[in-house]
C-alpha cells in the first residue's frame, strides 16, 4: 500500500515537470490590466492639480514658481499604484505602464519632476469662471508644498474660503 | 563600492530574515510566493531563517509603527555585521497610504538604514527577486530619476492698437500671425 502511493507520488511528481520561471534571465510578461508605474506626460498635461488633489497617499506635490511656471513633483516612496491619478486626469496625461522592476538603492530614482507651463488670460491676468464638478476638484489659488522636504501641505495661506482667488488682481467690473 | 562589498560578502548564499512591523500582510505573502517553486529563491542560495541572529538579509514590510519600532531595532542590531536590509512594499519604502496616522511613524529608514528599495502595493514577486538581482549585482537597476519641461510658447500680449476695421469686421490683427 504504502509502495503503490509513493509510486503514485512519484507520477505525479514526473507529470508535473518542471515549473520553475526562468525569471531574471528572461523577462516575465505581466496581465494586460496589471497597474504599474504611473508615467506622466509633459506634452498633454494642463497642470489642473487634479492628481495632486486626488492621489490618496498625497504622493504628487505641487509648487507655484510665479504665474507661469508651476512644478509638479511626484515621489512614488508610498505610491499605491491605484491608479487614481491616471483616472481622473481630464487630459489622459498619466498613464499606467507596466513597468514593475522598480527597485532601487536611492529612493529617489522613483520619482519625476514636471515643470509646467501655465498660461494666463492676458487681459486680467487670471480669469475664472463658473467652476465644473471637474474644475471643483482642481486646485485653487497658489500651492506652495515644501519640496525640500518632500511633504504635502495641507492648508495654503495663498487660499481663504469665500474669497475670491485673484484677489490681488483687482478687476474693475462695470 | 556597495556592490562590490555585496559580491565579496554575500557571494554564497543569502540568509533571509522576514521582518513585518505592521503592514496588511500582503507584501508577506509575496515574499513567501518567492521561495515557492515557481519562483524558485533557493536557486540563489536565498533561505528563509527564523532568527535575526542567521540572517545576512533582512526583508522589512509594512511602516515603523509606534509599537514595534523598538523591536525593529532589536532585530536589527541582533544580525550579525555584514547586513542588508531590503524595504519591500510602498508601506516599508515610504510610509504607506496611512503615513500621517497616529499610529505610524513612517518609512522604515526612520528606524534603520535601508540598502534597497522594492517599491509597489504589493510588489510582485519578479519585482522582488529582481531587487535580490540588482542587489547581488545581477542585473542593472532600471529606474532613473525624470525631469520633465514644458516648452513655453509665446503668447501675443492683447492690447486695442492691434483691432483694426476691415470689411465692416473688427479684426485682432495677431490671431492671424501665430
Amino acid at each position: 500500500m504504502s509502495i503503490l502511493s509513493k509510486l503514485k507520488e512519484t507520477i505525479v511528481c514526473l507529470k508535473a515537470g518542471r515549473v520553475t520561471l526562468p525569471y531574471p534571465a528572461q523577462p516575465q510578461p505581466v496581465p494586460s490590466k496589471f497597474r504599474g508605474r504611473p508615467i506622466f506626460d509633459v506634452a498633454k498635461c494642463t497642470g489642473c492639480g487634479g492628481c495632486a488633489n486626488n492621489c490618496p497617499a498625497r504622493e504628487i506635490l505641487v509648487f507655484d514658481v510665479c504665474q507661469e511656471i508651476r512644478i509638479l513633483k511626484y515621489l512614488g516612496r508610498r505610491c499605491a499604484y491605484c491608479g487614481r491619478c491616471a483616472d481622473v486626469c481630464p487630459e489622459k496625461a498619466i498613464t499606467m505602464s507596466h513597468e514593475f522592476e522598480n527597485a532601487t538603492n536611492s529612493i529617489g530614482d522613483i520619482g519625476q519632476k514636471l515643470e509646467l507651463f501655465m498660461s494666463t488670460c492676458q487681459r486680467c491676468g487670471r480669469c475664472f469662471k463658473e467652476p465644473s464638478p471637474l474644475e471643483q476638484l482642481k486646485m485653487k489659488g497658489y500651492r506652495f508644498d515644501d519640496l525640500q522636504n518632500e511633504r504635502w501641505i495641507f492648508r495654503s495661506q495663498s487660499y481663504l474660503e469665500n474669497e475670491p482667488v485673484s484677489d490681488d488682481i483687482k478687476i474693475e467690473m462695470e | 563600492m556597495l556592490k562590490n562589498l555585496c559580491k565579496k560578502m554575500f557571494g554564497r548564499s543569502l540568509w533571509v530574515y522576514h521582518a513585518n512591523s505592521g503592514g496588511c500582510n500582503g507584501c508577506d505573502i509575496e515574499v513567501l510566493n518567492v521561495l515557492t517553486p515557481y519562483y524558485d529563491a533557493e536557486r540563489f542560495g536565498i533561505r528563509l531563517v527564523g532568527s535575526p541572529r542567521h540572517a545576512d538579509v533582512m526583508l522589512c514590510q509594512g511602516p515603523a509603527m509606534r509599537s514595534t519600532a523598538k523591536a525593529l531595532k532589536r532585530a536589527y542590531e541582533a544580525m550579525p555585521a555584514p547586513k542588508l536590509v531590503f524595504a519591500i512594499g510602498s508601506c516599508a519604502c515610504g510610509g504607506g497610504l496611512w503615513f500621517d496616522s497616529y499610529s505610524v511613524i513612517g518609512p522604515v529608514e526612520k528606524i534603520i538604514t535601508v540598502n534597497y528599495y522594492i517599491p509597489g502595493c504589493p510588489p510582485r514577486p519578479e519585482a522582488i527577486i529582481y531587487g535580490v538581482a540588482v542587489a547581488l549585482g545581477l542585473v542593472e537597476k532600471k529606474t532613473a530619476p525624470v525631469q520633465l519641461k514644458q516648452l513655453e510658447y509665446p503668447i501675443p500680449q492683447y492690447h486695442p492698437s492691434d483691432l483694426h476695421v476691415r470689411d465692416e469686421l473688427v479684426v485682432y490683427e495677431k490671431v492671424e500671425k501665430i
